[in-house]
């Protein structure tokens, strides 16, 4: 099954003590995408998403899937259509990790083996080894239970993801590794996914569309994550996106349209004759590539036509040259990506490879500026200041 | 060096083995009168706990009654029902009965309201029943304190089984109260070896039902 279309209309959450945690939302979520809910604590995302599942029963309003009113449908029936992943997983720790991703098709009545044999699928797909079908959830770490989460929330194919706080307790290095493997599982199963999270890095980088919400349980904003760093909708919204929202956006930028120049680039065993005919406008510095065409490091222009040969040859050392450090792909990684690796670059230059690691060309910070500009233009989207519009 | 004495004089007399007053026949009154008592005090005890365990209420409640049945003196209970109710069963039942809830009621109420939360809350999310989340989810882990309240309830019992004798009913406890009133200390030390024994054989007992009733999983072992 593939996902489903779910609105929510007006909806509100008002507890018998007056607190109100919700109010009066209204959010179209778009099937088949990732959209996130995000927002300071207190701001009712955990509970929006609890009201979807009728973990939490609203007070006001509607929610409606493909067209129809949850509240038509018998609560367990509803929550079997939807996969519910939380933080910390919430294995059971006393069945294995194949018996706790067969739980939901066992409950629909599938039988021993054909849950077994959807275990070992669904451990694959999220890139666990089926060697660990029968181990206890004490057994893996934290970022495999949470894969396990994943893959009990996936088992019985629902249509509907509620994901809360997934990755919240795992480090950032494991939490952008599920982040990847939840796009990737995305690209192909096409669900409709609602996460939670309180991290804006976390919604920018997964979601299709997200969700501000503020401290009351009021929509601030709900916009794709370009739009959303380039502009906020007020200035509550920019506090909560944080200081660098301009250098974030730019991942939503490819380098295909960036000119990146080849001149600037020269073989590790080149003749004298070859160094001096290559140069770089503006730079003093040529980047030294090995017989691979991968890039050695940076070489200073002047020095390498005195020496009158490659200065990464056996007698002039790589030594003399200067790291190039971090590359860009070429037309695959965004302009953020690019601009980052200028502004480390020694020379200030940022170096492009194609998808093999080999140079095609270096490009400058100004020339990363200027493409930046121009994509703006481009998409109408260029950075209003928001400060200045108040 | 007495003791030992005592031990080896008593079980090495021969008259001791056989008859309505050998061990084998005390021993079998004795388990027998624990097993009724601890089993009634199980049915009465475990459904309540687990029941108020998982809806989280009457904690408070429990825990008073719990204190209220602890202060009951067992010996002078046994005393009063014997003197009200006459010679039967019931006044021997009835002391061990309520010396056996509370352990049993308390840890398995403690046992399944402690129970981790979210996989209670995932198993809620995925649409699992009330009951079958007490049974699949939270028994489960809980069981392993739930055997022990079960394993102190039974030792406390079969300690205090001697009693039954007091009233003239069997058990191993004959051997202490008739030893005492007969001035026979390798009697008294006799009865009460056993009374040890088979407090450490329930213990041993508890030890392997967990080992097997308990998931490697929760055991983490």
């Amino acid at each position: 099954m593939i996902g489903a279309l779910i609105s929510i209309e007006a909806v509100s959450k008002r507890y018998p003590d007056g607190t109100v945690a919700v109010d009066g939302l209204s959010l179209e979520v778009p099937d088949r995408s990732i959209t996130v809910l995000v927002g300071p604590s207190g701001c009712g995302k955990t509970t929006t998403l609890r009201m979807i599942n009728r973990m939490i029963e609203l007070t006001g309003g509607r929610i409606l899937i493909d067209g129809e009113d949850i509240q038509h449908k018998p609560v367990n029936a509803l929550r079997r259509s939807m996969g519910y992943v939380i933080q910390n997983a919430g294995l059971f720790q006393h069945r294995t990790i194949a018996d706790n991703i067969g739980t939901v098709p066992r409950m629909l009545g599938w039988s021993k083996a054909k849950a077994r044999e959807r275990s070992m699928e669904l451990m694959e797909r999220v890139g666990l080894d089926t060697s660990m079908a029968k181990r206890y959830p004490y057994q893996l770490s934290g970022g495999q239970q949470q894969r396990v989460g994943v893959a009990r929330a996936l088992a019985a194919d629902p249509p509907v993801l509620l994901m809360d706080e997934p990755f919240s307790a795992v480090d950032p290095v494991v939490r952008r590794g599920l982040q990847e493997e939840l796009l990737r599982i995305q690209e192909e199963l096409g669900k409709t996914i609602v996460f939670v999270t309180h991290d804006i890095d976390e919604a920018i980088r997964v979601g299709d569309m997200i969700a501000v919400l503020r401290t009351g349980g009021r929509l601030a904003q709900y916009a794709p994550p370009d739009q959303l760093l380039s502009t906020p909708a007020d200035a509550a919204v920019e506090d909560f996106l944080g200081a660098d929202r301009g250098i974030r956006g730019l991942s939503f930028f490819g380098t295909d349209a960036l000119t990146v120049d080849p001149g600037g680039i020269v073989a590790s065993d080149a003749t004298a004759q070859q160094v001096s005919s290559r140069a770089t406008e503006g730079l003093g510095h040529l980047l030294v590539v090995g017989v691979d065409g991968r890039p050695l490091g940076w070489a200073d222009a002047a020095r390498l036509r005195e020496s009158g040969a490659a200065a990464a040859g056996p007698k002039g050392g790589p030594a003399q040259l200067l790291p190039h450090g971090q590359a860009f792909r070429h037309g695959e990684d965004s302009l953020r990506v690019a601009l980052d690796c200028a502004v480390l670059s020694p020379t200030g230059w940022a170096v492009a490879v194609d998808g093999e690691g080999r140079a095609v060309g270096v490009v400058s910070q100004e020339q990363i500026a200027a493409a930046i500009r121009a994509a703006h233009s481009q998409r109408g989207t260029a950075p209003v200041d928001v400060g200045a519009a108040r | 060096m007495t003791v030992i004495h005592f031990i080896t004089a008593f079980f090495s007399d021969g008259a001791h083995w056989h008859g309505y007053d050998g061990i084998p026949t005390r021993l079998v009154e004795h388990v027998e009168f624990s097993l009724i008592a601890l089993g009634i005090a199980a049915a009465v005890g475990l459904p309540i706990g687990l029941l108020t365990g998982h809806y989280g209420r009457g904690g408070n409640a429990l825990a008073l009654l719990a204190t209220a049945a602890r202060a009951l003196p067992s010996f002078g209970l046994l005393v009063l029902l014997f003197v009200l109710m006459g010679l039967s069963k019931l006044p021997v039942l009835i002391p061990l009965v309520v010396l056996a809830i509370p352990p049993i009621l308390v840890t398995t109420y403690e046992a399944v309201r402690t129970v981790d939360p979210p996989p209670v809350d995932a198993a809620r999310g995925m649409g699992m029943h009330s009951m079958k989340i007490l049974f699949q989810v939270e028994l489960p882990v809980a069981l392993p304190l739930i055997l022990s309240g079960l394993r102190s309830a039974a030792i406390q019992v079969v300690s205090t089984a001697t009693i039954a004798a007091y009233v003239s009913f069997g058990g191993v406890g004959r051997y202490i109260i008739d030893g005492l009133y007969q001035r026979n200390y390798e009697k008294v030390v006799g009865g009460a070896t056993l009374v040890a024994a088979l407090a450490l054989a329930t213990l041993g007992l508890f030890g392997l039902a967990s080992r097997f009733a308990v998931s490697r999983g929760v055991r983490q072992r």
